[in-house]
């Protein structure tokens, strides 16, 4: 599902890569955490995921597509199968939880009807049901992030990335995102996690990757933050 | 959904930064009132060499002491020359009458005026008034000869000053059109960044580039289709107002402007206008959005 092979990436003017020669494979339908500490480099992999950034050298793939090759044009199209979720969430202030879920359907082309159904499915989903015309503002921290979740996953896509989704959350409700990602997971997504939580990665006992320096240093089944 | 969707945000989009949006029109409409006039003159040189070349004469005005032979041997040259549609001989006592015509407004000066100051001349239509030239290598040499006077030469100063007009409005209208462009570029980079969060999860979520610059791009659009239009107005109320009535008196000479053209004026400034804020709007993007 997801193939990064001998990867480096230099962003300009840094004295050493971000990421060193890393090769790793996802299969479809796991769940992945890459952790490490700050600046070791596990964003810009999700970064490389989503081809925000372009590689300096090696080969990433997604979905059987070759990232590192993939025209401009048709990123749009490719960030369709890829669903994502932030630590800072990336609400729009002024629409509602319904609204903002409604827009990343509407901004692909998505009928108003096609939202009307599905919309309030994935907010039932993600535990929001009967919170849908709440605007961000008026959500908890937790609240917010299963709208972003929602978002993320309205469309249902293969991968779903989230990039320290619990950075800004308390250790409760930490869990209960967690536990979302987790069945969002168990519907056949793959999910690729980037944190440094380590309550989490001790908890729910899945694949982790370490990353030091640019440098995959561990690669763990059911692993833990160590 | 999505057109109106759109519609909606190029509305919201050209309210929200309002004071802009009008400066941005003006210079615009400014700058395309100026390209239209520009036009329309230019047309109108056109227009007046058509209508003015049909009426326009070479005279060879004779020597004092022409002798009848000279005379003969200057007739019998134009008449052989291919150039030549039409010629007619004037003496002294025609030439007379006609400058009295002329100067009827100054009678001291035609009194002071008498049959032998004027000369006799030949008056000689070109089938081409631009071959007056080759027309004038032909005849030179004659003897009893004064002066070989072409009237293009009197119409060239008034399109010179023409020209020179139209020169002025399209430096004006380029000058316009600069600060139009900034101003389009200003607005669209103030556009991109209130609406920076739409846009971040526009991209995230896959939203084509069309999509996410299309609001962008038909804002700058509508604002130099209304540009367009005000310019349009100007130059119809330009019209009215000044050649059809002020300067009235200026336009029997000048031949008058059809309304046909002016109307013209408006798919042409329209065109200008919204291509000249399509094409920078897309480029600020561009740059700004990095889609």
């Amino acid at each position: 599902m997801i193939q990064l092979e001998n990867v480096t990436k230099t962003y300009p003017k840094a004295s050493r890569p971000s990421l060193d020669n890393v090769s790793v494979g996802i299969e479809k339908g796991e769940f992945v955490f890459f952790i490490g500490p700050s600046g070791s480099g596990k964003s810009t992999i999700i970064k490389l995921l989503l081809k925000e950034v372009q590689a300096t050298r090696g080969k990433v793939v997604v979905n059987a597509k070759d990232v590192t090759s993939l025209r401009s044009w048709k990123i749009p199209h490719f960030r369709r199968s890829i669903g994502c979720v932030f630590q800072d969430f990336r609400l729009l202030p002024n629409r509602t939880a319904y609204e903002n879920v409604a827009f990343a359907l509407e901004v692909i082309g998505k009928t108003k009807a096609v939202a009307r159904r599905v919309v309030p499915e994935v907010l039932e989903l993600v535990g929001l049901g009967g919170k849908e015309h709440r605007y961000p503002h008026e959500l908890s921290g937790g609240e917010q992030q299963r709208v972003a979740v929602a978002r993320a996953f309205v469309n249902r896509p293969l991968i779903l990335l989230a990039d320290e989704p619990t950075g800004n959350l308390d250790p409760d409700t930490s869990i209960e995102i967690m536990r979302l990602l987790d069945r969002i997971n168990r519907t056949g997504t793959t999910v690729v996690m980037v944190t440094h939580d380590s309550n989490i990665v001790n908890q729910m006992r899945r694949r982790v990757i370490e990353i030091e320096s640019g440098r995959i240093v561990r690669d763990q089944a059911r692993g833990v933050y160590g | 959904m999505r057109v109106k969707y759109v519609l909606n945000e190029v509305l919201v989009g050209l309210w929200r930064n309002v004071t802009m949006t009008v400066a941005m029109i003006i210079t615009m409409s400014v700058s395309l009132t100026m390209l239209g006039a520009s036009v329309l003159m230019y047309m109108q040189v056109d227009r007046m060499k058509n209508f003015y070349y049909g009426e326009i004469e070479v005279s060879i005005f004779l020597a004092d002491n022409v002798t009848d032979g000279q005379r003969q041997a200057i007739k019998a040259k134009i008449d052989e020359s291919p150039l030549v549609k039409e010629s007619s001989y004037e003496t002294k006592e025609q030439a007379l009458e006609r400058f009295k015509v002329l100067y009827a407004d100054s009678p001291d000066f035609v009194a002071a005026v008498n049959v032998s100051s004027l000369p006799e001349s030949y008056r000689v239509k070109l089938t081409n008034p631009e071959d007056y030239d080759k027309f004038a290598k032909q005849i030179e040499g004659e003897p009893g000869i004064q002066r070989i006077i072409d009237q293009r030469e009197l119409l060239q100063k008034v399109f010179n000053i023409f020209n020179s007009v139209q020169l002025m409005s399209l430096v004006v209208a380029a000058v316009m059109a600069f600060a139009a462009l900034l101003l389009v570029g200003n607005t669209i980079q103030v556009a991109a960044y209130s609406k920076r969060r739409e846009v971040a999860v526009m991209k995230l979520v896959g939203a084509s580039n069309w999509f996410i610059q299309a609001p962008f791009v038909l804002e700058a659009v509508v604002a130099g289709l209304i540009g367009a239009l005000l310019g349009f107005v100007a130059l119809f109320i330009g019209k009215i107002v000044l050649l059809d009535n002020k300067l009235q008196a200026l336009t029997a000479i000048l031949t008058p402007v059809p309304t046909g053209n002016v109307w013209l004026m408006l798919p042409l400034l329209a065109g200008v206008g919204a291509l000249v804020s399509a094409g920078t709007a897309w480029v600020t993007l561009r740059f700004y959005l990095k889609v």
